[in-house]
């Protein structure tokens, strides 16, 4: 049976991180880098076509000087919105500016075992695990890659990993650990199976591409060549920037902003100019680094602040956004855990980022946890309940039922109670129980959060991907081994 | 300037991060026929201590850590002409060669562990990003290196940390040279299962980790 997807829509809550002056500020100061200092682009291909554009090149050292005209031109091909196809059509995302989904975050290396509670080195049973409960739950939207198959080939392991999911949940997939052009040439025939041919991915993407960018000012060469080749097949590529201030960006937030614009815009332009109207998005995780010890914070004020002021750049260029919030930094499901990933998603969400990836870390992205994963879920459905806002009408009013009660009384047994009460929400994992019954069990929040997981694999079974479909995905991966 | 006055003017340069002054310092102290190793141990070097204590106990950052190892590298090369002039080194902890492995173009872990390291007194072989084993263990054996440092951020690319230790394995040369590994996806089981000596979570701890390989 189709689950429905969970997403924010029509929100009656609004912020203004960045006034239009304070946009075009950052937007300006962009061009100017990558105008006067330049953007690496380790990749032949990519360096061939910014020459026919007419850009700058320092062939020695890879860099791309290109005037701001040259860039504004080609993002104006950019489409502004468009759909994520899921195998089941009825799971499809539209990335329109008015729906925020939620992906499961990706690239983490260790688990938390979902039945001992061990932390160990992750593997493909992972991904399938982790695949197996977002496909239940109705807040994760799509997939990202959630952990490294390290038990698979490192030449082959990224096609494992959208394989495993796809065959263990109906919902999009974005893959962010391909970032090589053989793999993405065989994850490209691998979704056109899916469609019914490579012609059909255009219309129906069910995979998309997400490449990371090499801060400060920097591409690799292999995600370039990959997100080329995803943008030729109509198959929506981001690139993502993590320039975080103090290492890999300016201490500063503002300059550490136009440092990740950059980086995404150039090539986003890149992308345009080889295939104008190719499907592309802009994708942030910005941060600051720790000033003790320089290491990767995953949550902090400057992390609010860069969720919400990813959209407004992404709105400027009027192309969809993936945002990164949760990914918190703390090592277990507690204060700090549940502290940034609610902030950092609330600030997201309050701007509309069409994605926001995702829910499931520990450590700053790095280890997988199954009862962080139902949190984080729970924390996206405060936050959708809370962007509803005020609804504020006769019916909502509800005069008629307070000069029934009048003073002194109660409004329990009252109809308009009983036609309401259900749309307060009902959470999950909050510990509202008499202080006397806590007291007996002492159990909390991950406790419950990792029951649920354990509960929705024992008796989940998503809908199967066509035998023969897997079978030829497997020969394509074989392939290449 | 008397020298005293001068070694503290250097020790502050440091602590200062200020590459330039500590520069033009070191060349006064050459033309004031000053033992280049006494300007570095009772200049410079204090300036690096007083950094790493003032960090030790929370009141400096690490830009402060690293614009020090910066004033530090500038200043021993001013002073190197001379010392060599004079035919005096620098007694150093030990030759470290460092490097981002193959396939991989992930620098600034592997630039910050470079300079913690070589303000510390280690000298340092920088080969940069995306640098092959042979290479990588071509100039250990060229510079008779004591450790070789490896770094890699992709979980595909983390291997070829691996595949450096079996080959220093193979050609009976693990017990000579040790290997140090980092990244952000280098954790403690992946450590022990590709047999390195040591790893360190952030570039001020692989100062300490360097040391205890080296048995000091």
């Amino acid at each position: 049976m189709t689950k429905k997807i969970k997403s924010i829509t029509n929100p009656k809550l609004k912020l203004e991180i960045l006034t239009p002056s304070e946009v075009k500020q950052i937007h300006d100061a962009t061009l100017w880098i990558i105008e006067k200092v330049g953007v690496r682009f380790p990749s032949e291909k990519a360096l061939k076509i910014w020459l026919a554009s007419g850009a700058e090149i320092d062939w020695d050292r890879k860099v791309v000087r290109a005037k701001g005209e040259l860039i504004e031109k080609a993002l104006k091909t950019c489409p502004p919105g468009y759909t994520l196809s899921a195998r089941d059509p009825q799971q499809d995302l539209p990335l329109d500016g008015n729906h925020v989904f939620v992906g499961t975050d990706g690239c983490g290396v260790e688990v938390l075992d979902i039945e001992t509670g061990v932390r160990r080195v992750s593997r493909l049973s992972d991904v399938r695990d982790v695949a197996r409960i977002a496909d239940a739950t109705e807040e994760v939207g799509f997939h990202w890659v959630p952990v490294s198959a390290q038990d698979k080939p490192p030449e082959t392991r990224g096609l494992h990993e959208i394989k495993t999911i796809w065959e263990n949940s109906t919902k999009h997939v974005q893959t962010e650990s391909i970032y090589n052009e053989r793999e993405a040439r065989a994850a490209i025939e691998m979704a056109a199976l899916i469609v019914g041919g490579k012609d059909k991915l255009r219309e129906r993407p069910v995979l998309s591409l997400m490449q990371c960018s090499a801060p400060p000012l920097g591409h690799d060469g292999g995600s370039l060549d990959a997100a080329l080749l995803a943008a030729e097949h109509g198959i929506p590529t981001g690139f993502m920037t993590m320039a975080a201030n103090l290492t890999t960006g300016p201490a500063t937030l503002a300059g550490n902003l136009a440092v990740g614009n950059a980086e995404v815009i150039a090539a986003t332009a890149l992308l345009q100019l080889a295939h104008p109207g190719a499907p592309v998005f802009y994708a942030a995780a910005q941060t600051a680094s720790d000033p003790r010890n320089g290491s990767y914070t995953g949550g902090g004020p400057e992390d609010f602040l860069y969720g919400a002021a990813g959209n407004a750049l992404s709105d400027f260029y009027n192309i969809p956004l993936s945002m990164g919030s949760f990914a918190t930094g703390a090592k277990q499901p507690n204060w700090q855990a549940g502290l940034e990933n609610s902030l950092s998603t609330f600030m997201a969400s309050i701007v509309m980022s069409d994605m926001m990836l995702g829910v499931g870390f520990l450590h700053g992205s790095r280890i997988w946890s199954f009862a962080e994963m139902m949190m984080d879920c729970e924390i996206f459905s405060i936050i959708h309940k809370t962007m509803q806002g005020i609804v504020v009408n006769e019916e909502t009013l509800a005069l008629v039922t307070i000069a029934a009660v009048g003073p002194g009384g109660n409004f329990l047994s009252q109809k308009h109670t009983r036609a309401h009460m259900r749309d307060l929400f009902l959470p999950q994992f909050m510990d509202r129980r008499p202080y006397n019954e806590w007291e007996a069990k002492k159990d909390d929040a991950p406790d419950w959060a990792l029951a649920k997981a354990r509960k929705i694999l024992a008796e989940h079974q998503p809908d199967p991907l066509d035998e023969k479909i897997s079978l030829e995905m497997g020969k394509i991966i074989a392939s290449l081994e | 300037m008397s020298k005293e006055d001068l070694f503290k003017k250097m020790a502050q340069s440091i602590v200062d991060g200020d590459a330039e002054v500590a520069e033009a310092l070191a060349k006064e102290a050459i033309d004031a026929g000053i033992d280049p190793l006494e300007a570095i141990s009772n200049g410079y070097v204090v300036g690096v201590n007083q950094v790493g204590d003032s960090f030790s106990c929370g009141m400096a950052f690490l830009p402060e850590l690293v614009m020090a190892g910066e004033a530090m590298k500038l200043a021993v090369a001013a002073l190197e002409p001379e010392m060599q002039k004079r035919g005096s080194e620098r007694k150093m902890l030990g030759k470290v060669v460092i490097a981002t492995v193959e396939g991989d173009i992930h620098e600034i872990g592997k630039s910050l562990v470079a300079t913690m390291l070589g303000a510390s007194g280690f000298q340092i072989y920088d080969l940069g990003v995306d640098v092959p084993a042979d290479k990588i263990i071509g100039k250990a054996l060229e510079v008779n290196a004591d450790i070789i440092c490896m770094s890699a951020l992709l979980t595909t690319t983390m291997v070829r940390q691996k595949e450096v230790i079996e080959e220093l394995d193979k050609e009976g040369l693990h017990g000579r040279i040790k290997v140090m590994v980092g990244g952000a996806p280098i954790t403690k089981d992946w450590v022990n299962s590709i047999n390195a000596d040591g790893y360190s979570e952030d570039a001020i701890g692989a100062v300490n980790v360097a040391k205890k390989v080296m048995g000091i």
